[in-house]
């Protein structure tokens, strides 16, 4: 009987994408020098078991290569071979690069062989240095390097055909095309037909980048070691294939059996890759929200527990409609009943979401390779400080936030972070510091990075700003309107485009991103000192425990989270400042009171303190006591936004639907807070007045 | 009134090959308007509201319409007519109202449905400039059926999150 095994497929490719994000961050923890054996032995079990998996898939390609990742780690795990910087670099590269060829192979695309051989090449000279590497490995691999050049013939051939497609970052290395044509022009009689097919819209058009590939036709008697002689410094920014053309008198027959088979694979695999590119691109697009969830078998275990308990309250509720005659002694029963049915579906509805929910160091863990990387690259030295990495948020959220944190994340180390001499210059410590935070906040999740670099500089930001014509000179802009000018499109802070940040995405779309989720993003930021961006993102599907109040007619929620206590007062504890704010003494704080009616402009049932009640909440360390008619029971609601439909108000977070099929507002803590500092408060002479008289 | 709640089935109304559309006209003080009928989600009878605090009056609130919060526009409010006690006729409209790349569901009171008008887009022609002394902008045009005039409005620009945010800063 033969199984189909193509359906382990994708938990295979699952569980090596785990595997390798297992490697990497092993990688990275790992202490040149002085390595831990239960570190390497981490990494080497995963390799092997993809190496494993690879091979019962018949997946060659990624066994052969993975293969010689684990000759290396086993070499190291015996202490064979010592654990270098050089080592752990090119060890983590080929993580990527068999995290390319995964990705590759799931979504059924051409492997990237170009990569694929050179970082094979990498980790067989490294095997090799050391001569300890075994031999077969060495075989292997050449067998499988698909990059290998048409063996020179020595035959001079009456012209040559070269197709040259630079990559797109070939002309930031220095390399000039057109002084390479000169230089073949030099060796015979040139003609050059160039193919502009990939050059983008002008929108996506980077003017750094090369898109042109060509097709250069070279007449005279050349010898193919002169022509590569010119390629020799672009070698590995480019594709090229240099064919003889053979006219049929001077050649002889022979020499046109051997480059013609060459000659005919290696121009497909030029197209090829000129047409997998765009796709692989789109495909990358699309695939980066995965669709399935781990989830630790407590969660499930606590879910089964509760749809148990809630199959017992049911049958239990049941059996009510199967008695004859309902007597009072049945009706307590019953409300027991409803009671633990409510007690039931609340825990259901929590585990449920529970699942959801994943700690944000799902999100943080690819900084620290991202940082390792940028600070090598950049000669940068810095340090990666991350806290509150157990706060837990939607995964859908989580998903999406990735890029705009990567994209922040770049910035703030590239153009934060100063170089170390720079940074000891102005009495800085060497080391700059990079800080992801992660916190809730009533029913949000707030995510901030500090850098402690230079910090926005708002004399080059107003100047571009002008240049770009988003404020017109003359206008006097506050600090926060100032750094609020880099989420406007079309805005760079970077005066050269880099390699780091810059690319095509600015800031205008990382705020495009959060805003899509319903969040925000803001900058503070202070010269020389550094800046912070803090993302504040709703829970999405958040369920909030709610203190339902009634104010006027109306009902609102007030977050129970935010609640410090709910009390009874007489209006003569309530003092007067300029007989208008009026602040009760709590114990040794005295704290103002909002009268939620005269804010929100409801007609009140009463205007005196005695008759309702003071609702004490808190809200960015600040408190306030919210004057309410009365209290009403506690209740979980089902946040919904007002945005959806309407547009965000002052004062409110979002909205839910009672029991009772009704609309009641949630409100906003924060926003009252604030909103309570900017508007004017009520008139209270009259009343005090009065109440005195009385 | 909840018997007043009827769905109407926008797929039936597809607009005719002809180029024209048909709108959907409702009554307010004694003028009659028209709103495309593929905007119009369902006409449901007038019921109790969720007040909005600090929101410009003419927006009544919000209702729960099958587990969204939908808000509700008083049309009378809007255009500086005289308030009406809310009668027997007086329904809601949900409509579909797109801008900023995103569809809103917005609910309008009038006075009551009237009719449903097929109206060519030429027979639509452009209101008169009357400066700023009637505000015109959300006017999409006029238009004459059975010799009695149609206001053709333009919703997404009516509805608009601008025109909220705008006229609610200038309240303040």
């Amino acid at each position: 009987m033969s199984i189909d095994i193509s359906q382990f497929l994708d938990t295979f490719y699952e569980e090596s994408f785990e595997g390798l994000d297992i490697m990497e961050s092993e990688l990275l923890n790992m202490d040149v020098g002085a390595a831990d054996d239960e570190i390497i032995n981490t990494i080497f079990r995963a390799a092997h078991s993809i190496k494993g998996g690879s091979g019962t898939f018949g997946l060659s390609a990624v066994a052969d290569y993975t293969h010689i990742m684990e000759t290396l780690l086993d070499e190291m795990r015996d202490g064979r071979r010592q654990v270098t910087q050089p080592a752990v670099e090119i060890l983590l590269r080929s993580v990527d690069v068999l995290r390319g060829m995964l990705t590759a192979l799931r979504e059924s695309e051409e492997l990237d062989s170009d990569s694929i051989s050179a970082s094979q090449k990498e980790l067989n000279d490294l095997l090799n240095n050391n001569d300890a590497g075994s031999p077969a490995t060495g075989s292997d691999v050449s067998s499988s390097n698909e990059n290998s050049i048409i063996p020179t013939d020595d035959v001079t051939p009456d012209a040559w055909l070269i197709v040259f497609n630079p990559h797109r970052h070939m002309l930031k290395t220095g390399n000039d095309p057109v002084r390479m044509f000169r230089e073949l022009a030099t060796l015979g009689e040139i003609s050059v037909e160039s193919d502009t097919s990939l050059i983008p819209a002008f929108n996506d058009f980077e003017p750094e980048d090369s898109f042109i590939s060509w097709k250069i036709t070279l007449k005279g008697e050349i010898t193919r070691q002169q022509i590569e002689e010119v390629f020799e410094w672009v070698e590995d920014d480019c594709d090229f294939v240099i064919q003889p053309i053979v006219s049929e008198q001077s050649a002889p027959a022979s020499a046109e059996a051997v480059s013609a088979e060459p000659e005919n694979t290696q121009e497909e695999k030029v197209e090829t890759k000129a047409t997998a590119a765009p796709k692989r691109a789109a495909g990358r697009k699309s695939g980066g929200e995965s669709a399935s969830i781990r989830v630790s078998i407590d969660k499930v275990d606590e879910l089964i527990n509760t749809v148990g308990e809630l199959v017992i309250t049911q049958s239990m509720l049941g059996q009510f409609g199967e008695e004859e005659e309902f007597t009072q002694s049945h009706i307590e029963k019953l409300r027991d009943g409803l009671a633990q049915l409510e007690r039931n579906t609340r825990e259901l509805q929590e585990s449920v979401m529970r699942i959801r929910m994943l700690p944000i160091s799902f999100t943080f863990q690819r900084f620290p390779r991202l940082v390792h990387d940028l600070s090598g690259k950049l000669g940068k030295k810095i340090e990666l400080k991350m806290s509150g990495e157990g706060t837990e948020l939607d995964k859908t959220v989580m998903e999406k936030i990735g890029d705009p944190l990567v994209h922040l994340v770049r910035n703030s180390i590239d153009h934060g972070i100063e170089m170390p001499a720079e940074r000891l210059e102005n009495g800085k410590s060497e080391m700059g510091v990079v800080h992801l935070n992660a916190y809730h906040q009533g029913g949000n999740i707030v995510i901030e990075i500090t850098d402690d670099g230079a910090g926005l500089n708002k004399d080059r930001i107003l100047a571009k700003a002008i240049k770009s014509g988003l404020v017109t000179e003359g206008d006097v802009l506050t600090d926060e309107q100032a750094h609020d000018l880099i989420f406007q499109p079309g805005f760079s802070t970077a005066d050269e485009v880099s390699d780091i940040s810059g690319r095509g995405v600015g800031m205008d779309v990382v705020r495009k991103n959060i805003r899509s989720l319903g969040g925000t993003v803001e900058v503070k930021s202070k010269a020389g000192e550094g800046s912070t961006f803090s993302i504040r993102l709703p829970l999405t599907l958040a369920i909030l425990d709610g203190q339902l109040v009634s104010v006027g007619g109306e009902t609102y929620i007030v977050p129970l989270v935010s609640i410090v206590e709910s009390i009874q007062v007489k209006q003569d504890q309530v003092n007067l400042i300029n007989g208008r704010g009026e602040v009760y003494k709590l114990r040794d704080e005295y704290i103002p009171v909002v009268r939620l009616y005269h804010m929100f402009g409801i007609e009140p049932v009463s205007e005196t303190l005695d008759d309702g009640l003071l609702v004490v909440v808190e809200a960015e360390g600040q408190k306030i006591a919210l004057f309410v008619d009365d209290l009403q029971g506690q209740q979980q609601v089902v946040i919904k936004s007002l945005e959806t439909n309407f547009r965000k108000v002052e004062g409110l977070s979002g909205a839910t639907i009672l029991g009772d099929g009704t609309v009641a507002l949630i409100l906003d803590i924060t926003g009252l807070v604030s909103l309570n500092r900017t508007s004017a408060a009520p008139d209270l002479t009259v009343i005090t007045n009065g109440d005195v008289a009385a | 009134m909840s018997d007043m709640t009827q769905t109407i089935d926008t797929s039936d109304l597809m607009a005719s090959g002809d180029g024209s559309h048909q709108y959907l006209t409702f009554m307010l003080a004694g003028e009659e308007y028209g709103v495309d009928i593929l905007r119009v989600q369902e006409i449901k009878g007038w019921d109790s509201v969720t007040l909005i605090p600090n929101t410009p009056d003419y927006i009544r609130g919000v209702i729960n319409l099958r587990g969204t919060i939908v808000p509700i526009i008083d049309m009378r409010t809007r255009f500086n007519l005289e308030q009406l006690e809310y009668g027997p006729t007086t329904v809601v409209i949900v409509l579909k109202v797109n801008n900023d790349d995103k569809s809103r569901t917005m609910g309008v009171v009038v006075d009551g449905v009237s009719d449903v008008y097929n109206m060519p887009e030429e027979d639509i022609k452009d209101s008169p400039d009357f400066g700023s002394a009637v505000d015109t902008d959300f006017v999409k045009g006029l238009a004459t059926v059975n010799e009695k005039m149609v206001i053709v409005l333009d919703i997404d620009h009516m509805l608009s999150s601008n025109e909220l945010t705008a006229v609610d800063s200038a309240a303040s």
